[in-house]
C-alpha cells in the first residue's frame, strides 16, 4: 500500500519542474566576488545556526545521554566522569565545525572546478524555492542520491548559490583519512560518523542526539545518503534505515510539529569514478581515499564531464507519511530519554518511507540520450557477436525508445532542438571512451590488447559494466515493465493468475537488486499492467494477459533488459550447486563466484559480462539467504554458507531453465515449463 | 457540569481586597458578598432560614417562585435561549463602532473596550459590514411536538412534581455549549429535544420520578446547570422512548454547616455561585471554583469530575466531596458515614463522580468546607517567551509553592487581554501603561510577539501571603521573569468569563470558536502547545477556511507531575459552506494530536458524546468492560440514556 499513492498514476501527466543552468552566471561574472558576497539565507524560526561549541555542549548535556552514559557506566564498572569524556572524545571525532570562510574557499574553487569539467550544472529553480519554503516551517533533511563524491560538494555549493542554510553532512569516517581534506570537510559541515558502530550503545547515543539537537533545534538542514554509500552501478541502492530513523524520531515523539524531507535527484551525464566503479566492481579494489589520491585524479579535470541535472523534489512531510500508518500514543508512556528499540510497527513503516523516498529521487533523475544508447548497445553486443549497429538504426531504435521511455513517464532531457541523429552522435562523442564507430556501425569498445584471456576479458568488462552503469539509470522506467514481460515470457500459460504467481516470484527474488516497496506486488503488477496495455504491447483481460501483436518488440526489449540479471542468478545458481563446498564462507564467495562466471565466460557457455559484477552477486546471496535457499551458519562454522541445494536448483529453473537461447521477436513465444507447486513455494 | 470559560467571580470583585489587609473575616464576607450580588439581576434577598431548609417535597408548594433563586424554573426569564449567561449582558459594537460590554452584573458592563475592533480585524480578519446574525426568537414551529408516556404523566401530576412540556423550556435543556449546538440554535434549527422538563424539589421527588421512569419505561437525562461542552446534554436521536428531562435547579438548598467538621451538606442542584454566596454568609466557602461557576450545579460537578481554579489550596471535586447520595434505577446508592477516608474495596464514589449521567442523579452531597480566606491577593509575571513560564510553573510546581491559582497564557492570549482592557479613564493611567510597555519591551528586550503572562492568586493569612508571594517571584526571576502588577493579574481572571460572552459576538461575525482542555506530564508541556496549535493551522488550511485561524493555549493548573493546559481555537468562516462540518474536523484533529502527544482525553470536561469515539482506548477494553458492567447492573433498562461516556 505504501507506494500506490506516490505512484499509480499515469506519468504522462507528470509536471516536472523547468531547469536553469547555475554555471552560466559564473561564466559571466567574478567567483571571487561571488565567494565573498553577502551570504544572508533564510532561518527556521529565525533561529540563527548554532556555534559548534554550543552544539556539543547541549549534546553532552541532554537527558539521553546522561541516561546512556550512566547505564553503561553502571553495566561496566566504569566511573562516569570516564564515560563522560568518552562521550566528549567521540563527539568531538564526529562534530561538524562549519565555518563561513571556509564554505566561501569552496564556493571560490568548486567554481573554478565545476566550470573545467561541466558543462552546465542546471538545477529546478521551483525546487529552490520549495526548499527555501520548507526550511522557514519545519525541520528539513535533505536526502540526495549518490553517484559520485561529487555529490555533497555539489549540494552545499547549490545551497550557497541559492542563499540557502548551509547544510550539516553526514559523511563516512573514511574522509577522515584525508587529512586536510578532512577537517576542510569539517568545515565546510561534514560530521564523521564511523561505518560500522554496532554494539556500542555510547556511540549510538551520542551520534543520534547529535543529529536530533540539529533537527529538533532546527539549527540546519541535515543532509545524508538513503542509499548509505555512493552506487557504485547507478542503480539505487536498497536504503539504510539508521539515520532515517534517528531523523524521523523528534517528529514520532511530538518534539517537533514535522519533519520535511527532501529528496534530490543528482544526475550526471559522466560520472567521474565511472570506470574505477567498473574496476572496483571486477574486484580490482577500490583505492583508500588520500589526499594524494586526490590529487593525483587531478588530470580528470581536463575532461569533459557533460552537464549535471539537480533535481530538488517535492518536500515530503513526515507527518503526512504516518498518518494513518503509525500510533504516536506508543511512545507516550516511557520517558523519552530513554532509548529504546522501535517497534515492528515503526520500523515498518521507516522501511516503506525510505524506499517511497528512493523511488521518489529514481522518479526526478533525468535520463540522457546516452542512457538509452547504452542499453540499445548492450543488448546489441548480447545478441550475438556482430558487427555492430548501423548507425542509421541505432538512431531509428533510439527515437523508438525515447518514445517508449517518455509513456513509461522517464524524465528524459532529449535535446528537441536537435535532429535525432545529431543528438545521437552528441551523445556518442561524449562517451568516445566506451564506444567505437567502424564503417558506420556502433558497438561498445574494444579493450586495448591484453596478455591473456582472463586480462582480456576483464578490461571487455569494464566497458561493459561502465556501459551497464548508464543503462541501469534508465532502469526504474522499465523494471516493472520488464518484471512483467519476463513473468508472461516464463509463465506456463497466459492465465492472469499464472502471469501474476510468475511476476510475484520475479519480483521477490529481485527486490534486493532493485528499489521495489515492500508488500507492494499487487500494486507493481498493476502499474505495469496499467503501462503495457497503455502503450498497447499487452491486452490483459480479467483471466488472461496477452502479448498484441505489435507488443513484441516492446516485450523483446523488456525482457533484454532484465535478462543480464536473471542470467546473473541463474549463474550464481549453479554455483552454489555445482561448487559451493561445506566450507564455503562469505568472504570466500565473491571471489570463488568470479573465479565460476570467468571460467564460463571464457568458456563461451555465457554471454552477459555483467555477470561479474560483485553487485549482482552480493545482491544474488543476499536473496537466497532471505528466501532461505542458503543459510549462513552459526556457531563454530563461523560464516559459513549451508546451500540447500533441491532449493537453489528449482529456483534456478523457475528463473528459467536454459534461457541462453533468446526470444524470438514475432515468432511463438518459447514456454518454459515450472512446476506451477514449485513456484507457489517461492511467490 | 462545569465547563465553559465564563464568569470568573474574582474577576470582578477582588479589586480592592487585595489593598484590604485588615483579617476582619465578617467584614471581608460582606464585602463580598455585596460584589457577588452585583452579578446578579436582583438583589437576593437573603433568607438565612434557607440554611436549615429540609426537603418537604410533597407539602411543600411545587412552585417555588423564581424571586429567591438565582435560577428560575423558567430559564429563559434571565437567560438566553441560544448564547452563553444573562440575556442582559452582552458583547455588541455601539454606534460610533466601539466595542462596548452591556447590562450592571460585572464589572466590565457597561465599558468600552476601544482596542477589540481591531484585534477582531487583525486577528480573524472580520469585517463589521459582514454579519451574521442570529435568528431572534425560537419559533416553536421547529420544535417536534412532545412524545409522551401517557401513563408516565398521568402518575406524575398525581405526585404533585412540576413539570412541563412547552417548547422553550424543551429547547433550552436540549443542549450544553458545544459549537454545534449553539451554531444550530442561532440558526434556529432544533434537533431532538426533550420531551418533558420535570423539576423535582428534594431527594424524595427524584426517587420518586427515577421508579415512575422505571415502572414506565422512560428515559431521563439529568439537567444541572447546562454548562456541558461534551454533547453530554444531547438528546440520542435514536431514542425512541419518551425522554423526560431532570432538572435539578430547583434542589438548591444547604441543608445544614458542620462547623466543627468543618463540612456542608447541599442539594445537589445548587450553582456555583449560591453555594458560595450562602457559605460566605456564615464565613465559609468551598473554594471549588471553576470557570462555569455562575451557572454549573454541584451535582455537574459530581458527575463529570469538575476541577475549580483553586484546586491548589482546595483540591478538585473528588477531593472535597465527602458523601454522594445518588438515586439510580437500583435505588439509592451512599456511602454509611462522614469519616474522612476509608478503606471499603475500590471506592464507590469513583463510580459516581464522572459518571456523567448513565448512572443516576446525584442529589444530595456533603462536602469539605473552610473558612473564608483572610486575604487575597492577585499579581502577574511576565516572561520573554512562553518556554520560559512553562519552566517556571514547572519549578513551582516541584517546590509545591504553587499559589491559589496560577496560569500562564501564551503570546495570542496576553494580546487578547490586552484588546479587552477598557477604555483608560485618566490620563496618568495610559501614560503609566506607555511607560511600562516601554519599559519591558525596549528596556528588558522582551519581544512582544513572544512575551506571556503568568497570573496569580494567593489567599490565605496577610502575612503567609507576602512570604508566599515573595517565594513564587523569586522563582520566577530566575526563569527571566518580572513582576507585572495585580491589574493584569486580574483581568487575565476576567478573560476567562468574557471570552464566553464573546464567542456570541464573534458568532455575529463569521467566527465561530471553541476551548477544550487536556492534562499532560510536564515534560510534554511545551510539545503539546505547540504541536497542537499548528495542527490546528494546518488542518484550517487544508480544509478550506479563507483566514488566519486563532489558536493559543494556556496552562491553567500545576500538578506535582504535570499541568492542565486549555486551548482556543477560532476562525472566520466565511466562504465555507458547512462551516460546523468543517469546525468538527478541525477540533477533531487537535483532540487526537493532543492523544498522539501524551494528552489525556478530558481533564475535567468530561467525555460526553463528543469525545466517546476515544474511550476505549483511554481506559483499555477491561476497563470498559469494568464500566460496562456497573452501568449494566445499576441501569439494566438503561433509563439514564444519554449515552455519554460509554
Amino acid at each position: 500500500a505504501a507506494c500506490r499513492t506516490l505512484y499509480f498514476h499515469n506519468p504522462m501527466l507528470k509536471k516536472r519542474d523547468d531547469f536553469e543552468d547555475v554555471l552560466e552566471e559564473r561564466r559571466n561574472s567574478s567567483d571571487l566576488r561571488y565567494a565573498l558576497r553577502c551570504y544572508t539565507p533564510v532561518l527556521y524560526k529565525g533561529v540563527p545556526p548554532c556555534k559548534s561549541s554550543m552544539l556539543k555542549s547541549m549534546v553532552l548535556q541532554s537527558d539521553q545521554l546522561h541516561y546512556v552514559i550512566s547505564q553503561v557506566s553502571k553495566e561496566t564498572g566504569r566511573k562516569t566522569d570516564e564515560v563522560q569524556e568518552e562521550a566528549s572524545a567521540i563527539l568531538d571525532e564526529m562534530a561538524h565545525c562549519q565555518q563561513l570562510s571556509t564554505v566561501r574557499f569552496f564556493a571560490f574553487t568548486l567554481s573554478k572546478v565545476f566550470k573545467s569539467l561541466f558543462r552546465s550544472i542546471c538545477v529546478n529553480e521551483e525546487g529552490i524555492q520549495r526548499l527555501q519554503q520548507a526550511i522557514q516551517e519545519h525541520p528539513v533533511v535533505l536526502l540526495p542520491s549518490h553517484r559520485s563524491y561529487m555529490d555533497f560538494l555539489l549540494m552545499s555549493y547549490l545551497l550557497y548559490t541559492y542563499d540557502l542554510t548551509l547544510p550539516v553532512i553526514a559523511a563516512g569516517m573514511d574522509f577522515m583519512g584525508m587529512k586536510f581534506v578532512g577537517e576542510m570537510l569539517r568545515m565546510s559541515g561534514a560530521f564523521f560518523i564511523r561505518r560500522s558502530f554496532g554494539g556500542d550503545k555510547l556511540y549510538w547515543a551520542v551520534f543520534s542526539e547529535y543529529v536530533k539537537t540539529m533537527l529538533k533545534n532546527g539549527f540546519a538542514p541535515v543532509e545524508f545518503f538513503l542509499e548509505g554509500t555512493r552506487s557504485r552501478t547507478s542503480k539505487s541502492l536498497t536504503p539504510k534505515l539508521g539515520l532515517l530513523n534517528i531523523a524521523m524520531d523528534p517528529f514520532l515523539k511530538g518534539e517537533v510539529f514535522d519533519v520535511s524531507v527532501v529528496p534530490v535527484s543528482i544526475s550526471y551525464e559522466r560520472i567521474l569514478e565511472e570506470t574505477l566503479y567498473a574496476r572496483e566492481l571486477l574486484g580490482i579494489p577500490k583505492p583508500k581515499e588520500s589526499t594524494s589520491g586526490l590529487f593525483k585524479a587531478r588530470k580528470v579535470l581536463s575532461e569533459d564531464y557533460g552537464s549535471i541535472h539537480v533535481y530538488f523534489g517535492q518536500p515530503v512531510s513526515v507527518r503526512s507519511l504516518a498518518e494513518g500508518r503509525v500510533n504516536r500514543r506508543q511512545f507516550n508512556l516511557v520517558p523519552r530519554h530513554i532509548p529504546g528499540k522501535p517497534g515492528e510497527d515503526i520500523h515498518s513503516f521507516v522501511n516503506d518511507s525510505a524506499y517511497k523516498l528512493v523511488r521518489a529521487q529514481e522518479e526526478n533523475m533525468v535520463l540522457k540520450p546516452w542512457v538509452l544508447l547504452a542499453s540499445l548497445l548492450l543488448q546489441n553486443q548480447a545478441a550475438g557477436p556482430k558487427e555492430g549497429l548501423p548507425l542509421d538504426e541505432l538512431t531509428a531504435q533510439a527515437v523508438w525508445l525515447r518514445d517508449l521511455s517518455r509513456q513509461y513517464g522517464a524524465f528524459l532531457h532529449w535535446p528537441d532542438q536537435m535532429t535525432p541523429s545529431e543528438v545521437v552522435s552528441s551523445s556518442l562523442s561524449l562517451h568516445r571512451g566506451l564506444v567505437r564507430i567502424c564503417e558506420g556501425k556502433v558497438q561498445l569498445a574494444d579493450p586495448h590488447s591484453a596478455a591473456t584471456p582472463e586480462e582480456k576479458l576483464l578490461n571487455q568488462a569494464v566497458i561493459v559494466l561502465s556501459c551497464a552503469s548508464y543503462r541501469n539509470q534508465a532502469l526504474h522506467v522499465f523494471l516493472r515493465p520488464a518484471l512483467l514481460a519476463s513473468a508472461i515470457h516464463t509463465a506456463s500459460s497466459t492465465q492472469k493468475q499464472e502471469v501474476f504467481n510468475s511476476f510475484s516470484f520475479l519480483r521477490n527474488m529481485f527486490s534486493n537488486e532493485f528499489i521495489l516497496c515492500p508488500g507492494a506486488t499487487v500494486q507493481d503488477f498493476e502499474e505495469a499492467s496499467y503501462l503495457l496495455v497503455k502503450t498497447g504491447a499487452v491486452q490483459v483481460s480479467q483471466q488472461e494477459v496477452v502479448v498484441t501483436e505489435g507488443g513484441h518488440r516492446t516485450l523483446a526489449f523488456l525482457i533484454a533488459m532484465l535478462d543480464p540479471f536473471l542470467q546473473g542468478y541463474q549463474v550464481v545458481c549453479r554455483f552454489l550447486c555445482e561448487e559451493a563446498t561445506e566450507t564455503l564462507t562469505e568472504k570466500q564467495f565473491i571471489p570463488a563466484v568470479r573465479k565460476f562466471i570467468i571460467k564460463h565466460l571464457l568458456a563461451g557457455g555465457l554471454r552477459y559480462a555483467e555477470v561479474l559484477s560483485s553487485d549482482l552477486q552480493k545482491n544474488s546471496l543476499a536473496a537466497f539467504l532471505r528466501l532461505g535457499a542458503v543459510q549462513k551458519i552459526k556457531g563454530v562454522h563461523q560464516g559459513t554458507l549451508k546451500v540447500n541445494k533441491v532449493m537453489v536448483n528449482s529456483l534456478e529453473d523457475t528463473l528459467g531453465k536454459k534461457r541462453a537461447l533468446c526470444y524470438a521477436p514475432g515468432g511463438n513465444r518459447l514456454r518454459f515449463l515450472s512446476n506451477k507447486s514449485q513456484m507457489c513455494l517461492f511467490v | 457540569m462545569d465547563a465553559l470559560p465564563s464568569l470568573h467571580k474574582h474577576g470582578s470583585s477582588m479589586a480592592s481586597n487585595s489593598s484590604g489587609g485588615g483579617s476582619d473575616r465578617q467584614r471581608i464576607a460582606q464585602q463580598r458578598l455585596r460584589i457577588i450580588a452585583g452579578h446578579l439581576r436582583r438583589p437576593v434577598d437573603v433568607d438565612s432560614t434557607i440554611l436549615a431548609a429540609e426537603c418537604k417535597a410533597q407539602d411543600s408548594k411545587t412552585d417555588v417562585s423564581s424571586e429567591g433563586k438565582t435560577v428560575p424554573r423558567r430559564r429563559q426569564e434571565i437567560m438566553k435561549w441560544n448564547g452563553w449567561g444573562y440575556s442582559d449582558t452582552k458583547f455588541l459594537f455601539n454606534k460610533k463602532g466601539q466595542a462596548e460590554f452591556t447590562g450592571k452584573r460585572y464589572k466590565l458592563s457597561g465599558m468600552i473596550m476601544p482596542a477589540l475592533k481591531d484585534w477582531l480585524e487583525d486577528t480573524f480578519g472580520t469585517n463589521l459590514q459582514h454579519k451574521s446574525p442570529a435568528t431572534p426568537i425560537l419559533t416553536s414551529s421547529a420544535v417536534q411536538p412532545p412524545t409522551l408516556n401517557e401513563a408516565f404523566v398521568e402518575e406524575l401530576k398525581s405526585t404533585g412534581i412540576p413539570f412541563s412540556h412547552d417548547a422553550e423550556d424543551r429547547v433550552f435543556r436540549a443542549h450544553g455549549h458545544c459549537l454545534h449546538e449553539i451554531f444550530a440554535l442561532r440558526e434556529g434549527k432544533v434537533g431532538r429535544v426533550p420531551d418533558l422538563v420535570v423539576w423535582p424539589n428534594c431527594h424524595n421527588d427524584v426517587v420518586r420520578i427515577v421508579e415512575l421512569a422505571c415502572k414506565h419505561n422512560v428515559c431521563l437525562i439529568p439537567y444541572g446547570g447546562g454548562t456541558s461542552v461534551s454533547s453530554g446534554l444531547e438528546c440520542p436521536p435514536e431514542e425512541t422512548r419518551s425522554i423526560v428531562s431532570l432538572d435539578t435547579s430547583q434542589m438548591s438548598r444547604i441543608l445544614w454547616i458542620d462547623e466543627k467538621n468543618l463540612t456542608a451538606h447541599m442539594e445537589a442542584g445548587i450553582v456555583g455561585q449560591d453555594l458560595e454566596r450562602l457559605l460566605n454568609e456564615s464565613g465559609y466557602c468551598t473554594g471549588h471554583e471553576p470557570d462555569s461557576m455562575e451557572f454549573s450545579s454541584l451535582g455537574g460537578w459530581v458527575a463529570t469530575r469538575a476541577s475549580g481554579m483553586k484546586k491548589n489550596i482546595y483540591g478538585n471535586i473528588e477531593d472535597l466531596v465527602i458523601r454522594v447520595k445518588m438515586v439510580t434505577p437500583q435505588g439509592v446508592i451512599e456511602k454509611s458515614c462522614l469519616g474522612p477516608r476509608m478503606s471499603t474495596g475500590p471506592d464507590i464514589h469513583h463510580f459516581i463522580m464522572g459518571s456523567e449521567g448513565t448512572l443516576g442523579v446525584v442529589t444530595e452531597v456533603t462536602m469539605k468546607i473552610r473558612p473564608m480566606p483572610e486575604y487575597q491577593k492577585y499579581g502577574s509575571v511576565v516572561f520573554p517567551n512562553f518556554e520560559q513560564g512553562v519552566a517556571c510553573l514547572r519549578e513551582v510546581a516541584k517546590q509545591r509553592c504553587a499559589p491559589a491559582s496560577i496560569r500562564l497564557m501564551d503570546n495570542e492570549q496576553f494580546k487578547f487581554g490586552h484588546a479587552l482592557k477598557p477604555q483608560v479613564s485618566s490620563m496618568f493611567t495610559s501614560f503609566l501603561d506607555g511607560l511600562k510597555t516601554f519599559y519591558i519591551t525596549k528596556f528588558k528586550g522582551f519581544d512582544p510577539n513572544c512575551l506571556c503572562v503568568a497570573t496569580l492568586l494567593f489567599e490565605g493569612h496577610r502575612e503567609k501571603v507576602l512570604q508566599h508571594e515573595k517565594q513564587v517571584y523569586d522563582i520566577a526571576a530566575q526563569f527571566g521573569g518580572l513582576a507585572a502588577g495585580e491589574d493584569n493579574g486580574q483581568r487575565g481572571y476576567m478573560l476567562t468569563f468574557v471570552i464566553a460572552y464573546l464567542r456570541d459576538l464573534g458568532m455575529d461575525y463569521y467566527v465561530i470558536g471553541e476551548s477544550f482542555e487536556t492534562s499532560v506530564p510536564w515534560d510534554r508541556v511545551l510539545d503539546i502547545c505547540r504541536n497542537v496549535k499548528l495542527r490546528i493551522i494546518q488542518e484550517c488550511k487544508d480544509k478550506g477556511v479563507q483566514f488566519q485561524p486563532l489558536a493559543s493555549c494556556r496552562a491553567t493548573q500545576t500538578y506535582d507531575s504535570g499541568a492542565c493546559v486549555y486551548f482556543y481555537f477560532a476562525f472566520n468562516y466565511r466562504g465555507l459552506s458547512d462551516p460546523v462540518h468543517v469546525f468538527e474536523e478541525v477540533e477533531h484533529a487537535a483532540r487526537e494530536e493532543i492523544l498522539a502527544n501524551g494528552g489525556s482525553l478530558s481533564h475535567h470536561h468530561g467525555v460526553g458524546k463528543l469525545r466517546k469515539e476515544w474511550m476505549r482506548e483511554a481506559v483499555s477494553n477491561v476497563g470498559m468492560g469494568m464500566l460496562k458492567s456497573v452501568k449494566d447492573y445499576v441501569d439494566p433498562n438503561n433509563i439514564f440514556g444519554n449515552r455519554n461516556l460509554l
